[in-house]
């Protein structure tokens, strides 16, 4: 059997990025069209998975390892459990969306962005890949230096402010993290994910590792108080970064606490799960209502991602509470799965609306809501796709939105009905703040006469919206493949997470 | 008495300084316009003595004139990567030279000896070696960094250059002194066994402290780094360049051959004092960095804070430390290379290109110089997947193995502040738009731009494949 298609699948964009990189500025459609050509590639290769991968087996499969560096014995090595499988297929998803997004949009060197989208997508593959902490490490960092040029390149007024924020903050979270992997090398002689998993750690060195992990993942997902980077970052950066910076990056956050700290300091994850449980609770309420007066279109979407990605974290720890106080694995799985579908849906939903928001920017070049208004009038098949995210966004039953965040309140009802209470919060703020969204945007008189002249959503534009609302439907309607998908791998995480280390 | 073989030993060194003398007497016989050879000539001679370093390689360690001279694989190492590093400062330097005509036989004959002076430092095996080495080594890029005799920058740059060079010498050869008044030994093996019986502790101590200061000095470590912003920024790019590189190596070998080969029982001295002194290299250099305008300058500072990383490494003070700081210096010298190099390709007659704003909107004009200094920046940032990124995973790993989590900490800290500046250049040259009436213009040099091009995609392609690298240096120190 072929067994290196997850290299294939990091690889290829990557290398793909080289030919869109060479076609040069003087062949835009040369270039554009070869990165179509290699996202669909990559899709492609991704949706191979789905045969490749047992579901019902779950555990690391897929799994190839070489040695990448002797003298440290560092591996290169990768694998990926259901988790993963879903994520590499959001990523690759995401990949072709953002690409035929840009097409007409970015006008300036358009080979250097759609370079830095594929380079940049392969990147993101090789994280849920790496099965090596170093290697991990790697393509954390090296995501980095993509986003960085995206945002500053083709990105807002305040773009450098923005993209440096954005580059500073997250290699202020992760370097942390290298040096509590660097102890756990020294350790354990090894890099490796799934030996680190079994080092027996005392309590003291598992709290200084797990606040290590925390602040490198708490920036990404991001979570209170660590998530003012985020508004900055998805204001300025162009669409594609936005679709991407919230679809996929904010996950790798939610990913590596599943990785990294529930296998690795399970008792100190433990210990400190109420600082979690707390911040996540503060996004979802607090951030909501911060949302609710933004009058940015995109800082508003930005603000609910972080209320959002406040039910990933939510779900994750509750599980810990569950787990080890009550024993009730049942509901920690139920918590983990809400989570883990939460992590989904969020990728579409707010991938959709970031589209959403470029498809009007793109025809008026502003995105304060009081410049818009009744642009349902001009726009009614963009209406349509507007308000079906919208729903979404705020949890309607038969969209995506709706499952994870059920599943994660339902859970933690099983842990303590307060928690439960400050996260159903999340059903009344969320649609506040998005129905007041569409009400000023979409609905009334039209008041601005450059909203009157605005033309309705092509093909191009239709493709996109279309593929996004589709996917929040079908996720809404039958999540059942998608929970299978992970089910057997958030079991096993369920499992660890009862196994004391001390 | 000195035997065949001892000269054989010394044949890489021997060969070096016959050429020098032969291109010093060449360069008084040619033509202007035949020049050219001259410096094809040199860059021969180079390649030659990489190969018979390389080949004449002993299996372990031989020495020479009774010790005076080590053969190991410490040396070769750094010779290797110091005579490549300055093959490329060659090709770097030549369009330079030419346009400002400073293209004179005297810059590679001095060049030559700088890099016999280097070549004699790494090996020495004694210490009035490695002061005839650091010494002919030094002056040399005094007479350097003065080539450009009609600058005032540059002639300030160099009286300051050899005012602090004279007076970190003295304090080299003070602590010399005393560590030979109390061991009553020069060789750096008989040193090393007769500290132990020493009756005089605290001279050796206060000897030692001395010497600390000199090799500070020679590295540019803070509080001694007063000399390097202004050396950088003084001297011609084409000499900076070089300063950035192969003495950076040869500091390295300085610091090992004193402190290990020397006086490695004193270890537990030396390891604060390096801790210090990194702490303040780290913070001086990568604070002050922050607000300069002038890209050499800043590249300046930023060695000072790079030289804190390795002696992060240093602190270890076992073979895992050396390996890891050797490893720091030779991606040093290779990320610094490829940086001025770019610098040195944007330059042009009348025009420097060494002020920040002179890079604005480079991507737009000349988009692989700005992917090459790009590539370089991101790996003095230590961004993964570049080599400064593992350079820095080793010095980092390196501390913590020697106990020290608190500096390694310290040195992750002030990664991020330095972060800030690199982002910045790189901003200046991908964000900013190009400012109307500064046109850039490359250097049509064909083989500045193959050499360029190669230096900054090592580092990439080391970044992603490092492990021989380091299995080499760390089969030097292991045995």
């Amino acid at each position: 059997m072929f067994n290196h298609l997850l290299s294939l699948l990091i690889w290829l964009p990557i290398a793909g990025a080289v030919p869109v990189l060479l076609a040069g500025s003087s062949r835009p459609n040369t270039a554009r069209w070869l990165a179509l050509l290699m996202a669909v590639l990559t899709f492609a290769v991704s949706l191979y998975l789905i045969p490749q991968y047992h579901a019902d087996a779950g555990g690391m499969q897929l799994a190839e390892s070489h040695l990448w560096i002797a003298a440290l014995n560092v591996h290169y090595s990768l694998a990926v459990d259901g988790i993963s499988v879903a994520l590499i297929l959001l990523t690759t998803f995401v990949g072709i969306l953002v690409i035929v997004g840009a097409w007409e949009v970015i006008q300036d060197n358009p080979h250097q962005y759609m370079a830095a989208m594929l380079v940049l997508e392969g990147l993101m593959i090789g994280v849920f890949c790496a099965t090596d902490a170093l290697l991990f490490y790697v393509f954390f960092e090296a995501m980095l230096i993509p986003m960085f040029i995206l945002i500053g390149i083709w990105g807002g007024p305040r773009r450098v402010y923005a993209t440096l924020k954005f580059f500073i903050y997250t290699f202020l979270g992760s370097i942390f993290m290298l040096i509590g992997l660097i102890y756990l090398y020294l350790k354990a002689g090894t890099f490796d994910l799934h030996t680190l998993a079994a080092l027996p750690l005392t309590l003291k060195e598992q709290s200084w590792l797990f606040f290590a992990f925390l602040i490198a993942f708490a920036v990404k997902v991001p979570m209170v108080p660590v998530h003012t980077w985020l508004p900055d970052a998805h204001v300025e950066a162009p669409t594609g970064g936005s679709v991407v910076l919230a679809a996929v990056m904010l996950k790798i956050g939610g990913y590596g606490f599943l990785r990294f700290s529930l296998p690795i300091v399970p008792d100190a994850s433990m210990q400190f799960a109420w600082v979690v449980i707390l911040l996540s609770l503060i996004a979802v309420v607090y951030i909501g209502y911060v949302a609710l007066v933004q009058d940015d279109m995109k800082k508003l979407v930005a603000y609910s991602s972080v209320a959002h990605m406040g039910f990933v974290t939510l779900g994750v720890f509750i599980a810990f509470m569950l787990v080890r106080e009550q024993g009730n694995t049942d509901a920690a799985r139920l918590g983990m799965q809400g989570a883990m579908v939460q992590m989904i849906s969020h990728g579409f939903i707010s991938g959709a609306m970031f589209s959403c928001i470029g498809v009007l920017y793109d025809r008026l070049h502003t995105r304060s809501i009081k410049d818009y208004g009744g642009v349902i009038n001009v726009m009614p098949w963009f209406g349509f796709f507007y308000v079906l995210f919208a729903m979404a966004n705020c949890g309607l039953p038969g969209t995506s939105g709706f499952v994870g965040e059920f599943m994660v309140i339902l859970a933690s009802f099983s842990a303590n009905p307060w928690i439960a209470l400050f996260a159903a919060f999340t059903l009344i703020i969320g649609a506040a703040y998005t129905l007041w969204l569409v009400k000023r945007v979409l609905w009334g008189e039209v008041t601005n006469p450059h909203v009157a002249e605005m033309k309705d959503i092509n093909g191009r534009e239709t493709l996109v919206l279309g593929a996004f609302a589709a996917l929040v439907l079908i996720v809404g309607v039958w999540p059942e493949p998608l929970i299978h998908l992970m089910d057997s791998s958030v079991t096993q995480l369920v499992q660890v997470l009862a196994i004391h280390k001390v | 008495m000195p035997n065949f073989n001892d000269i054989l030993i010394m044949l890489p060194e021997f060969f070096l300084v016959a050429a020098a003398c032969v291109i010093l007497v060449a360069d008084a016989f040619m033509k202007p316009a035949e020049r050219p050879f001259l410096h094809w000539i040199s860059i021969a001679v180079l390649v030659v003595t990489i190969y018979l370093v390389v080949r004449g390689q002993p299996s372990g360690s031989v020495t020479a004139f009774n010790g005076m001279f080590i053969r190991d694989g410490v040396a070769e190492i750094l010779k290797v990567f110091a005579l490549l590093s300055t093959i490329l400062v060659f090709i770097y330097a030549r369009p330079y030279l030419v346009d400002r005509k400073l293209f004179v036989g005297e810059f590679y004959t001095l060049m030559i000896f700088a890099i016999i002076g280097v070549m004699l430092l790494v090996s020495a095996g004694n210490l009035i070696m490695i002061y005839l080495g650091l010494e002919l080594l030094t002056l040399s890029s005094y007479a350097l960094v003065a080539l450009n005799r009609d600058s005032k920058l540059s002639s300030e740059a160099a009286i300051k250059y050899f005012v602090l060079g004279a007076l970190a010498s003295g304090m080299l050869l003070y602590g010399m002194s005393m560590l030979y008044g109390a061991t009553g030994t020069l060789d750096l093996a008989h040193l090393h066994d007769a500290i132990p019986q020493s009756t005089m502790p605290h001279l050796l101590v206060f000897g030692l402290i001395f010497m600390i200061i000199g090799i500070a000095f020679k590295l540019g470590a803070a509080p001694f780094h007063m000399w390097i912003p202004d050396v950088y920024q003084g001297s011609p790019t084409a000499v900076t360049v070089f300063i950035g590189s192969a003495p950076k190596l040869a500091a390295f070998g300085m610091a090992f051959r004193l402190l290990e080969s020397g006086m490695g029982d004193l270890s537990q001295h030396w390891q604060l004092m390096l801790a210090v002194l990194a702490v303040l290299s780290l913070a001086i250099g990568n604070l002050v960095a922050i607000v300069q305008s002038n890209l050499k300058r800043l590249l300046a500072y930023s060695t000072i804070s790079h030289m804190g990383y390795l002696l992060l490494g240093l602190v270890n003070a076992g073979p895992e430390g050396y390996a890891a700081a050797m490893f720091y210096a030779i991606s040093y010298a290779l990320m610094s290379t490829a940086a001025f190099g770019v610098i040195l390709a944007l330059s042009r007659a009348g025009f420097e290109c060494e002020e920040i704003e002179d890079f604005k909107g480079l991507n737009q004009r000349a988009p692989w110089m700005a992917f090459l200094m790009m590539l370089s920046l991101f790996s003095l940032a230590g961004v993964p997947p570049l080599f400064g990124f593992f350079a820095k995973l080793l010095v980092l790993q390196a501390a913590i193995h020697a106990g020290m989590m608190w500096l390694a900490i310290v040195g992750a800290v002030f990664a991020i502040i330095g972060l800030y500046y690199y982002l910045h250049v790189v901003k200046v040259m991908y964000f900013d738009k190009p400012v109307a009436g500064t046109e850039v213009r490359l250097q049509p040099d064909f083989t500045l731009r193959v050499a360029l091009s190669l230096n900054a995609l090592a580092l990439l392609a080391l970044g992603l494949y490092w492990g021989p690298l380091l299995g080499w240096c760390k089969q030097a120190f292991a045995g």
